[in-house]
């Protein structure tokens, strides 16, 4: 074993109690820190998607630059109807408003999750959660190592050991793209609707080529972070979903019923 | 992990209890929480306000170049109004000044007219999502501040639309910011009536909604607990923020 793989969850296991037996004792997963900011940041997106959504029904239409309404061209529409009866929809009906309490909601969960974003990167750093557990190590840094991953789940293999115990390359990849790429361009976009705080650095909006440019890539960054919403809990079903749960909730995994070699 | 012990849990609890308190004893003191703190939404509303009051008191909103008027400014639908009222729009518009100032004053548009004029072009902002940019001509609020002699004690300002339900409020920080204009006209001419006219409170740090249109009347307090449900604005009793710089 080289002594950089020996740094993965996994493979420590490995190295400390030789290879893992299987239906063996609980093995120890997810720390609590990570559990923690996990299931607050799952609450707290809910309330952010479900608030979005209904902020976004009172002007389903996007532009492009510094400003656009009702009277102007959209960059593009959801045809779907407004809770205004100021917005052309098509629709012959308005929704009920119910913009006091969704930005109040949107507010005090986007407080909730970057306060806990901080945290969780904070502690990721100084636990080296990110070196790790979620920065690829050097096996798996090749289009090989990609392309294995990818077959095998083409293929529906079922998970073993080392996925129960460490994440594979894929995971590892888009994991790393949602926690510093999507989390701080939607922080980003999302402040850069604040009049106040863009009063105070009007770099935030003029960087993103205007105030409306930022709501459509606020809505846009908003719809990719959707996308592994759904695309990760379909994996975690997929996968195996008692175990996944336990161990993110308990902090603890049994290891798979199909024993694999490990690679 | 090392066990918890009882002690140790005890003295962080308390030390954790005692700085919560003095945290909130000094955002009250320096002015940090907001009218509509209380309730299931009072955690986030008092963290924005708090952060904005700490970082962007004395900051500009963006101006835009002349250029950048948009050729199609939109104003939300105005409700249809009696008669009575329809009638204060044909006499010249009065602006009443009660409440906390040294020299209480009625003043007519034409007064507002005599004193320094302010000239800026920034973005009005929905809450839906919608803006334009127009250039917003008037009277610095601060400048009438300063005639009426507002006093020393007076924390907040309170303005009301002759439309009765719809009143609102800014603490000092707004009330005397450069760019918050007590506005008559509108890019080349007098501010229409669908985007406020004769005269609109323009707030250009917050959301559109706290730009009342048709002002009459500005009291200057020292507590918001008078007005309304004690919330700060009409807003909040219609399930809406206070604080709208978000």
């Amino acid at each position: 074993m080289s002594p950089a793989s020996a740094s993965s969850g996994y493979a420590k296991l490995q190295s400390v109690h030789g290879p893992a037996p299987f239906h063996g004792p609980p093995a120890a997963r997810h720390p609590a820190v990570v559990r923690v900011t996990h299931w607050i940041t799952v609450i707290a997106f809910f309330g952010l998607l479900v608030s979005g959504v209904e902020i976004l029904i009172s002007h389903p239409r996007f532009y492009w630059g510094e400003t656009g309404n009702s009277l102007t061209t959209p960059l593009f529409q959801i045809p779907i109807p407004a809770s205004r009866a100021t917005v052309p929809t098509g629709y012959g009906y308005v929704l009920p408003d119910q913009n006091g309490w969704s930005r109040s909601l949107h507010f005090q969960a986007a407080w909730a999750i970057v306060l806990t974003g901080l945290l969780y990167t904070i502690a990721g750093y100084f636990t080296r959660h990110f070196r790790d557990n979620l920065v690829p190590p050097p096996e798996q840094r090749s289009l090989q190592a990609f392309q294995q991953v990818i077959a095998s789940h083409l293929r529906i293999t079922p998970p073993t050991d080392g996925d129960a115990l460490s994440y594979n390359v894929l995971q590892r990849v888009s994991y790393l793209v949602v926690i510093f790429i999507l989390f701080p361009l939607v922080i980003w976009t999302g402040l850069a609707l604040s009049p106040s705080f863009a009063s105070a650095l009007p770099s935030t909006v003029n960087l993103l080529g205007g105030r409306q440019s930022a709501r459509t890539l606020h809505f846009f960054v908003s719809g990719l972070l959707f996308l592994f919403l759904i695309i990760h809990v379909a994996m975690v079903i997929v996968s195996g979903f008692t175990a996944r749960m336990r161990a993110m909730i308990t902090g603890s995994t049994t290891r798979q019923e199909t024993p694999e070699p490990i690679p | 992990m090392t066990p918890i012990s009882r002690r140790n849990l005890i003295a962080t609890g308390l030390a954790a209890g005692v700085s919560g308190v003095a945290a909130a004893r000094l955002a009250t003191r320096y002015g940090l929480i907001p009218p509509d703190s209380g309730g299931i939404w009072g955690a986030g509303e008092t963290l924005t306000y708090a952060a904005q009051r700490i970082l962007t008191t004395h900051s500009l909103a963006r101006e835009f170049p002349r250029n950048l008027i948009s050729k199609a400014p939109f104003a939300n639908e105005v409700a249809p109004m009696p008669p009575a009222m329809k009638e204060a729009f044909q006499r010249d518009w009065l602006l009443t000044l009660d409440g906390m100032f040294a020299r209480p004053v009625s003043l007519s548009l034409s007064d507002l007219k005599t004193l320094p004029v302010r000239r800026q072009v920034t973005e009005v902002v929905c809450e839906e999502g919608w803006s334009y940019i127009a250039e917003w001509i008037g009277t610095p609020l601060v400048e009438v501040l300063h005639a009426a002699g507002l006093l020393p004690q007076a924390r907040y300002l309170v303005y009301f639309s002759i439309e009765r339900d719809w009143w609102d409020s800014i603490d000092l920080a707004d009330a005397l910011h450069p760019q918050t204009l007590l506005t008559y006209a509108m890019n080349d001419g007098d501010l229409p009536v669908p985007f406020g006219g004769p005269l609109r409170l323009r707030v250009p740090r917050q959301l559109g909604y706290k730009s009342v249109k048709y002002i009459t009347r500005i009291t200057a307090a020292d507590s918001l607990k008078p007005f309304g449900k004690g919330l700060g604005s009409a807003s909040p009793e219609g399930g809406y923020s206070w604080y709208a710089g978000i």
